[in-house]
């Protein structure tokens, strides 16, 4: 029981105020694109939309069916059946989370085209020349879905893990007891029981897919990103490319709505009170060699595979490339990412704290609406961020012009201000989730306690929280370090000239056909991808069911 | 003399709803006092307002003569040397048994903070466990740790919110004495929040029983069950049922089990309706009674059986009998009422 005052302070006007600035990218985007139609948007319509509706639908749902394919199976086996290396794939099958989509789509590229190592050793092989053989192109619709769901996959596999790791053991054992094999135990039970679940994986792989932009764009997908980059930079029409941003955004959002339905289903579809889960089932014969393929595939493509072949390019090229611009840009890539992660952590301790110690309604649909940014792809956010920031500029330069005759230039939107802003818009969501699962463990009594025996408001904060709050901030840090490092289509949009990022020199590298030149930047992103990845199975070695781990 | 504890007419709200109402009462130095009621009756935000972190809105707290709280005025937790300890115990999961119970020690020497410590976890029974963590102890030893850090800083009053409502019930009894003597050892006062009479008549020499924010009565025990003040205390404290009635001539009251001697009821004339409270054990089984009442209803408690019993006119009464009266169901049986303490009140 907390004192409910009524009315503004200080803390509900700051959580409001700073929870409506990152909401401010969104909220242009939507008015923008409320403006009435212009020439270049007739010609979209008229020409390519729906070009890109079609192939970001098609895209989303073949990632959608890919992910539930690889992930499902594999949870399914990790969690309740035991066969040779299912300790190690329980994890293992979460490394491809380290590589972001447009690092896998560069390498298989390199793999897979007519010079790679592959064709090259078919062709070597069988005496075949160019007419003679036909081999599938990786740069295609197909080949983004295959990429993306090679990826993304692990998002569907945590979820659905943690769905049949909390089944209840009653209702398996009662459906056994009716006669009910294995198979059947999966497709008519199981299965349906974690329907929501895999909904809700599948929602969040689906938004993944959406805001993708350096595989579809390597790949020459037409899409919504690329569509928006194309009108941003091609045609020079804001207003279009706005347009389009929010075309976008109402499918993310249909997704949104979508996920967090299923999971409110949820909850409510595991009732029964937890039990310890009997031993796992042992597979036995050839069932158990097939579990183990079953885990190894996607581990094989998702991860070993790329990453090899990344470390093969990169330690070739390595002499060549890193030189001191590397060094120079891996310090620069990794201290933008980290000063980004630090002003994300105080923005989330500022919100988080606001909600502890004012729980009023009001602060917090503001903070849940600025915690909708993760789902907005950057390539939106980075639209949302450039258009206020540019009329300021515009306003200011124009005002310096007439009354002190001068030009003041871009002040905002050609600067790292930006890209900061952009960066907490669409990260902050993660940093905040963290934030806020540790303070749910410092319950209110503890506080008292603390008072009671003597602590000060201040000697609280010292002695209690910071203590207890330390893992969870150090992994808010950790997640968004990653994500800036890895962040692709807004950078491209809101960086300064001249500025680069990792990310950004790999893309780089990459579109001017240098793959085996990028690998070492690309290798030092996936580097870094591998620390979240270690958060999350220590937590799946804890057996907590990975709810939290996720969005 | 100025009284330990002394609560005098204290109102505690969270606007626009007043959940505490003009309360008072005090309490003597190493008294064990406990504030018993049904769920939301105000019995916690009423010792939060002692423990100073809820402010009043009118009245004043005073503990040993100074004062700790008064509208506009709230002397912080931190300053008042009160112990506390909660419902969910709140231990500091980060830190060790030994270091929980040395988290008020702030400012003692080190020597004597070590000692301290060691004391106490020798006085809950607990020094094997110093250096354990609290989630790799058990609930019961949870309690104690929380106890000796409430204790170490040799607070002037202990208030404790329901703090054995997670253990089982032998568990409970065995803690509540064992807290109860330790109390007394160190001179301690104590203040426990309850809403279970046993776990109050066990612990506390003095208790308040609260409804809806209004402390009806604050009494010992043995007045709470024999004397109680109003309708709602003769209810909630122990059982039995209220037998209608008249008021008749001088002190008598008229039932239909007969006439009863009684105390007259202040302001009541000869005719006014009434209500007697007839508790268990105030119902004598009889078989030469020419009083007879069917039986309902019988739960066997070993020793005794209870009968719920129906009178002629429909209305109920619970008879305690000895276990060797045993009675089928539908059975009529004789009955004697023998009421030491006649419990009334105006009906109506």
């Amino acid at each position: 029981m907390r004192a409910q005052w009524v009315g503004l302070d200080r803390w509900v006007l700051l959580v409001v105020g700073v929870s409506l600035l990152l909401a401010l990218p969104v909220l242009t985007v939507f008015v923008t694109a409320l403006q009435p139609a212009g020439a270049v948007w007739r010609h979209l319509a008229d020409t390519v939309l729906a070009d890109y509706v079609r192939n970001s639908l098609l895209l989303m749902l073949g990632v959608g069916v890919g992910t539930l394919l690889i992930g499902v199976p594999a949870a399914w086996l990790t969690s309740i059946h035991e066969f040779p290396g299912r300790r190690l794939f329980e994890w293992m099958l979460l490394l491809p989370m380290a590589i972001p989509a447009y690092i896998i789509a560069y390498t298989y590229t390199g793999l897979l085209d007519f010079a790679g190592p592959v064709q090259t050793a078919l062709r070597e092989s069988f005496h075949w020349s160019r007419q003679d053989y036909w081999f599938p192109e990786i740069r295609s619709l197909p080949g983004a879905v295959l990429m993306l769901a090679l990826v993304l996959y692990p998002y569907v596999y945590l979820l659905a893990r943690a769905a049949f790791l909390e089944q209840s053991v009653a209702v398996l054992e009662v459906s056994r007891s009716l006669g009910a094999g294995p198979w059947r135990r999966f497709h008519a039970v199981s299965l349906p029981m974690a329907r929501p679940a895999l909904i809700a994986g599948v929602s969040l792989v689906q938004m993944e897919a959406l805001a993708d932009y350096g595989t579809v764009q390597y790949f020459g997908v037409s899409t919504f990103t690329t569509g928006i980059f194309r009108v941003w930079y091609g045609m020079n029409d804001s207003i279009a490319a706005a347009q389009l941003a929010g075309l976008l955004l109402l499918f993310v959002f249909a997704l949104l709505v979508f996920e967090r339905f299923s999971r409110r289903l949820a909850r409510f579809h595991h009732t029964g009170n937890r039990q310890f889960r009997p031993a796992r089932l042992a597979l036995r014969g050839r069932w158990r060699w097939l579990a183990t393929l079953a885990c190894l595939l996607p581990l094989l493509f998702g991860f070993l595979l790329p990453a090899g072949q990344l470390a093969i390019w990169a330690f070739r090229t390595a002499p060549r490339m890193m030189d001191g611009r590397f060094w120079h840009l891996l310090s620069h890539s990794l201290s933008l990412a980290l000063g980004a992660a630090l002003l994300i952590l105080a923005l989330a301790l500022l919100l988080g704290y606001g909600q502890r110690l004012r729980p009023r309604p009001l602060a917090r649909a503001a903070v849940r609406g600025a915690g909708l940014g993760y789902a907005v792809p950057g390539t939106v956010v980075a639209i949302g961020v450039m258009l206020p920031l540019a009329a300021i500029d515009r306003g200011v330069d124009g005002w310096a012009r007439q009354w002190l005759g001068l030009s003041t230039g871009l002040l905002l939107s050609g600067t790292v201000m930006a890209l900061l802003f952009a960066y907490c818009t669409r990260f902050l969501p993660v940093a905040l989730h963290s934030v806020e699962a540790g303070l749910a463990r410092i319950r209110p009594s503890m506080d008292d306690a603390a008072r009671a025996l003597g602590a000060t408001p201040r000697a609280v904060l010292w002695r209690v929280h910071i203590p207890m709050l330390r893992g969870s901030l150090l992994t808010a840090v950790l997640l968004v370090f990653v994500d800036v490092l890895k962040e692709l289509p807004a950078t491209l949009i809101l960086r300064p000239f001249n500025f680069n990022t990792l990310a950004v020199r790999t893309y780089e590298l990459a579109s001017d056909e240098r793959l085996a030149d990028s690998a070492s930047f690309a290798l030092a992103v996936v580097l870094a991808g591998i620390g979240p990845v270690i958060l999350l199975s220590r937590a799946i070695g804890r057996s907590r069911p990975g709810y939290d781990a996720v969005s | 003399m100025t009284p330990f504890l002394d609560l005098a007419a204290i109102d505690v709200a969270y606007p626009p709803k007043r959940v505490v109402e003009n309360v008072s009462f005090k309490m003597n130095s190493a008294a064990i006092g406990c504030l018993l009621g049904p769920s939301g009756c105000g019995k916690t935000t009423l010792l939060r307002a002692i423990a100073g972190f809820e402010p009043i809105q009118s009245g004043s707290i005073r503990l040993e003569g100074t004062e700790l709280s008064r509208p506009g005025w709230t002397l912080p937790p931190e300053q008042r040397r009160i112990g506390m300890m909660f419902q969910d115990l709140a231990l500091f999961p980060h830190l060790t048994v030994a270091d929980n119970v040395a988290f008020g020690l702030r400012g003692w020497k080190a020597d004597e903070r070590r000692a301290r410590v060691r004391d106490l976890l020798r006085l809950v029974g607990l020094d094997e466990y110093a250096r354990r963590y609290p989630h790799q102890i058990s609930g019961g030893q949870q309690q104690r740790v929380a106890l000796a850090r409430a204790l170490a800083p040799r607070p002037r009053l202990l208030l404790l919110d329901e703090p054995f409502s997670s253990l089982d019930v032998a568990l409970r009894e065995d803690l509540a004495h064992e807290i109860r003597a330790i109390l007394l050892r160190e001179g301690i006062g104590g203040l426990l929040v309850s809403h279970d009479q046993f776990e109050a008549f066990a612990f506390a020499d003095q208790i308040g029983v609260l409804d809806q924010g209004r402390l009806l009565q604050w009494d010992n025990a043995y007045n709470l069950y024999h004397r109680p003040a109003d309708h709602f205390v003769a209810d909630f404290i122990g059982q039995g049922v209220f037998l209608p009635g008249q008021m008749g001539e001088g002190s008598r009251v008229c039932t239909e089990l007969g006439d009863i001697d009684g105390i007259p009821l202040a302001g009541c004339e000869p005719g006014d309706p009434v209500e007697v409270l007839v508790r268990p054990d105030d119902v004598t089984h009889d078989d030469a009674s020419p009083l007879a009442a069917e039986v309902v209803e019988r739960a066997f408690r070993g020793a005794e059986f209870l009968y719920t019993l129906k009178l002629p006119s429909g209305a109920r009464l619970l008879c305690l009998a000895p276990s060797h009266h045993n009675h089928r169901l539908g059975e009529r049986i004789g009955i004697r009422l023998e009421i030491d303490h006649l419990v009334m009140f105006r009906r109506g």
